[in-house]
């Protein structure tokens, strides 16, 4: 157990974090406003498969350079910010069932970038690999402080300022809102245009930050952690940062850490294995699963979802 | 007129999908008429055609009837797809365990496990529901990454052939087999994986119509899910019906385990499901919410499936991906309903109680 807090681990789980950081963040404006973020998943790969594609394009067939990931990056968020509005228009406009439309958009980018990247790159379903020096050059260090500086916005904007108690009360209590003058179907797409935005970075960090492709499911259901983090972080932006980085936590030591941590001897009965054996992968990644499960029913303090949270709203005629 | 209503906008969503797909081949420089021809033809050839088209479709019409079960009380189940994990597994735990046994036996005690697996697993979150009133949906949601972790363990750790490159456990007893209908049928090739779970499948359609149309305990779960508070006036415990439901859900779900283990793999075989939990939901909206309607739309996603294999072979750009766009698309389609009602249709099929 004593070489597990090494700094290795820390910018580790830093960088796996980040993802789940930007995708929670942006899935809290969204969730504050009274619209579902199930499609988090799928905004993610969005913005995943384009910052790749979009990068990798750049680099080799407009020779763009150092400039590349920037507009990569740029079309990451772009495509979250186009997902999001098909969902948004679906939700709020049409009223659709926010948890379906929201697994119809997750199908939907599960196959899309795989059916796209296999025709534009004749491959299985990802793009080509990016150089190194076209990634996102941010050391585990700056991205730390920019996702403290984002947080500490986040907060800021959603507690301090009229657009955030709007969103707040739309999110609460719509009819209210609206008796005020607050126009609540506007509000609602900006939160989930935002929460689209930040999606898209966080998909865009996984294939040009972490990685240096995209490939087929590459979020393998980050944004469903990060939804999970969202609730276990109570929908706050503080909570939900140490959530994601508690998360991110698990999944480091899960990568780095294998062998390192041995069975208790009481489980190894139990699951009839010997004792001093590797504890399995797989209980690891139980774990932010668990803990939402835990934290929902309120074992841990209560979780209070946003009241109005997944209704569509109705204007009275 | 009414059926004739009902089909009408599935039938229009479908079109609408194959659409925008037709659109999406384009772009990358294939033609949609021969892509569709090639998907339609390959899957309803006599007998390989329709033969692997019942095959695909027939988990799904086991996770289409759990979603509508869910659905008719109110619930969304987006867990199908633990469940039917958690279930394939414990199948095949029995019949590996108890290999031994007669068939007379084991086959019965496998079909319990898968029941009553899945029904556990689809249990949890009902009862989490039903005493702490968190949300099903996220519930199920982490239930499944839980499933699909605990199962894989115990196969990698505890009923992998040792040495076996492969996930996936030792073989069940041969009393476990449940037969292929080319075994029965003349002429049908036995090469073909359809197998007796299709017929469960068709049962089990008929089952699930039987009792929330003609019994009380039916009555009581739509009763639950149209109006949960007329239903709790009228002496209706919703707790209890939302433990109900969700257990019915997921033992539906489980069957899965069935088709796959005893008809086609004899074995468990891990991460094997094709996210057939979550094309249960498109399934169970397309077809209405009604057993017939998840018949004819879990055929429809199963000759999907089908094509799709030929589709990727036999063109240049397009590859069976295709399938999880145009399913994404349906569902999109179906969901926002309003979008071809006009103002005045009111969006009723999915409406959910709060919390």
């Amino acid at each position: 157990m004593r070489d597990l807090f090494t700094i290795a681990l820390i910018w580790s789980t830093v960088r796996l974090a980040t993802p789940l950081i930007l995708a929670a963040l942006g899935g809290l404006f969204s969730e504050r406003s009274g619209i579902i973020n199930i499609a988090l998943e799928g905004k993610m790969l969005a913005g995943a498969f384009t910052a790749a594609a979009v990068t990798y394009a750049a680099d080799s067939k407009l020779h763009l350079g150092a400039a590349s990931p920037w507009l990569g990056l740029l079309a990451g968020m772009s495509a979250g910010i186009f997902i999001a509005a098909i969902y948004a228009i679906v939700c709020i406009r049409y009223k659709a069932d926010q948890v379906v439309s929201g697994t119809a958009i997750n199908i939907l980018m599960f196959g899309l970038p795989a059916f796209l990247s296999g025709a534009f790159f004749l491959s299985s379903g990802s793009t080509p690999q990016i150089p190194r020096d076209r990634l996102i050059p941010f050391t585990p260090l700056v991205i730390a402080i920019l996702l403290l500086m984002l947080t500490g916005i986040c907060w800021y904007v959603l507690y301090r300022t009229p657009f955030g108690l709007r969103l707040r009360s739309v999110g609460e209590n719509p009819e209210a809102a609206d008796a005020a003058g607050v126009s609540v179907s506007r509000i609602r797409y900006a939160g989930v245009l935002i929460a689209g935005a930040l999606a898209g970075i966080g998909g865009a960090y996984l294939s040009i930050g972490q990685s240096s492709l995209f490939t087929r499911n590459m979020t393998s259901g980050r944004g469903f952690i990060a939804l999970a983090a969202l609730i276990f972080g109570k929908w706050r932006p503080v909570q939900t940062l140490l959530a994601c980085l508690l998360f991110g936590f698990t999944e480091a030591v899960s990568i780095q850490m294998q062998g390192a941590i041995k069975l208790p001897a009481f489980f190894a009965t139990l699951l009839r294995q010997t004792p001093g054996d590797d504890i399995p992968i797989q209980f690891i990644q139980m774990v932010p699963y668990l803990l939402t499960i835990i934290v929902l029913a309120g074992f841990i303090g209560s979780s209070r979802p946003p009241r109005a949270l997944g209704i569509p709203y109705q204007k009275e005629k | 007129m009414k059926l004739l209503r009902e089909l009408l906008f599935p039938l229009i969503a479908v079109i609408a999908a194959f659409i925008v797909g037709g659109i999406l081949i384009l772009i990358i420089g294939d033609d949609p008429i021969v892509a569709y021809k090639l998907l339609i033809g390959s899957a309803l050839s006599w007998p390989d055609g329709i033969g692997y088209t019942l095959f695909y479709a027939t988990p799904l019409i086991f996770t289409g009837l759990a979603v509508l079960v869910a659905l008719r009380c109110g619930l969304l189940n987006i867990g199908a797809e633990g469940q039917l994990y958690v279930a394939a597994f414990a199948t095949a735990w029995v019949g590996i365990t108890f290999a031994h046994l007669s068939a007379w036996l084991l086959l019965p005690l496998c079909f319990l496990a898968a029941i009553v697996a899945g029904g556990v697993w689809g249990a949890i979150p009902g009862v989490l529901k039903a005493r702490f009133g968190s949300h099903e949906v996220i519930n199920t949601i982490m239930l499944n990454f839980i499933a699909v972790a605990l199962v894989s363990y115990f196969t990698q750790y505890h009923y992998k052939t040792p040495g076996d490159p492969i996930m996936q456990t030792t073989e069940i007893g041969g009393g476990a087999h449940i037969a292929r209908i080319g075994k029965i049928l003349p002429g049908f090739p036995e090469r073909i994986p359809l197998n007796l779970a299709f017929i469960l499948a068709l049962v089990c359609c008929v089952l699930v119509y039987l009792f929330l149309w003609r019994t009380k305990w039916g009555y009581e779960l739509r009763a639950t899910g149209s109006n949960p508070t007329a239903a709790e006036y009228g002496g209706i415990s919703i707790r209890k019906q939302i433990i109900i439901a969700m257990t019915i859900s997921g033992s539906l779900a489980g069957l899965v385990g069935i088709n796959e283990v005893l008809g086609y793999r004899y074995r468990y075989y891990d991460g094997f499901s094709s996210s057939y939990g979550f094309t249960g939901i498109a399934v169970a909206l397309l077809g209405r919410n009604h057993p017939v309607g998840v018949l004819l739309s879990a055929i429809l996603f199963g000759m999907l499936i089908r094509g799709g294999i030929f589709v990727d072979a036999f063109t240049n750009n397009v590859t069976k991906d295709l399938v999880d766009v145009l399913q994404g698309v349906v569902i999109l389609f179906v969901a926002a309903e309003a979008l071809f009602r006009g103002p005045f249709g009111r969006f009723g099929l999915l409406k959910r109680s709060k919390v």
